[in-house]
């Protein structure tokens, strides 16, 4: 069982520090600039974080101990590659819930 | 340069995020199930989604807390699963950064994987874009994704183990991930650094404290940046 108090101290503490960290930038730089050669880093935050976060998680899923998923690669692939040919949203969360369960249903 | 019109965008953003629902519900639903495995009750499992809003930090506090490990390292690992906000809060300060203080402390609270993945892409495609539409395009994709979180935790506390395991809850996130990730490899920077990325995600992923997603997201970023250096030197005469 999880201590009550523990865990609202985790709560609240985490939600804190969390806010601090996403305001840590925009609230203290606020609009004085950066150098170029920052922001030519930044540019780039967004498809260096989540293919990074993503990747253990097809290889991997803590949903099968770890082993590799056939039908959660499946779907991992339709998703890229529906993503990446109709640059659309839609269709590609479409594709990879399809891929995921057509998978699940034939494996 | 388009006339601004706030109200417009802030619709506009709520529009781009609907399809992420399909997607944000499940994630949410499975913390609720998670939450109530644990004992914990809805309203625990409510503030946990409101105070902290970040999936992923959630299932790793909540996950250590269930292993009874030390409150301080558990609140560190957490921590460190969310240091990537920092990185966006970073990459949003020169669209966002001359807003005031109560838009961006509103900003800041609302930053979520989703949220900022949408305001970004947009951002890119239209620089030119005013101030204030920013702000409300940001504030629209959030407002649609958040409550939704929220309510989907607390069916998913509501329902438990009434959820089948084939349903798969838990590959929620890394298809909204990819949804999101791959429209915006539209140049040899943007593949650069999504490659390099995995590839170290992958050869660094027992690090402890998930620090391997930043040594990986820190690398993916130089490996942007170069490629587009080199090109732009190579475009120059």
């Amino acid at each position: 069982m999880i201590d009550p108090a523990e865990l609202w101290f985790i709560i609240i503490a985490l939600g804190v520090c969390s806010f601090l960290l996403r305001f840590s930038f925009t609230g203290l730089l606020g609009d004085r600039g950066l150098p170029d050669w920052v922001l030519r880093h930044l540019r780039y935050t967004a498809v260096a974080i989540l293919p990074g976060l993503v990747a253990p998680l097809v290889l991997w899923p803590p949903a099968t101990d770890g082993t590799p998923d056939a039908p959660r690669l499946v779907a991992a692939a339709a998703t890229l590659l529906v993503g990446l040919l109709t640059r659309n949203v839609l269709a590609a969360i479409a594709a990879g819930a399809a891929g995921l369960y057509l998978a699940m249903y034939l494996i | 340069m388009p006339p601004s019109s706030p109200k417009r965008t802030f619709w506009r953003g709520v529009r781009d995020a609907l399809p992420f629902l399909l997607v944000v519900g499940p994630f949410g639903m499975l913390f609720g199930v998670v939450g109530s495995e644990a004992g914990l009750n809805i309203l625990e499992i409510l503030s946990f989604s409101i105070v902290v809003i970040a999936g992923a930090a959630q299932f790793t506090a909540l996950q250590l807390m269930v292993e009874d490990v030390p409150t301080l390292i558990v609140l560190a690992s957490s921590l460190a699963v969310n240091l990537r906000l920092a990185m966006y809060s970073a990459s949003l300060t020169p669209h966002l950064g001359a807003a005031p203080i109560w838009q961006r402390a509103l900003i800041a609270y609302f930053t979520i994987d989703q949220s900022y993945a949408m305001a970004i892409a947009r951002f890119e495609r239209e620089p030119e874009m005013p101030l204030a539409d920013k702000v409300a395009f940001f504030l629209g994709c959030a407002l649609a994704l958040t409550p939704f979180w929220w309510a989907a935790t607390v069916l998913g506390a509501l329902l438990g183990q009434a959820i089948p395991d084939w349903l798969a809850l838990d590959f929620a996130l890394p298809i909204t991930f990819l949804a999101l990730i791959a429209p915006m490899l539209r140049t040899l920077p943007h593949v650069a650094a999504a490659v390099v990325s995995v590839a170290l995600a992958l050869a660094i992923a027992s690090l402890p404290y998930n620090l391997g997603l930043l040594v990986a997201g820190l690398g993916g970023m130089m490996a942007g940046a170069e490629v587009e250096r080199r090109q732009t030197r190579r475009a120059k005469p």
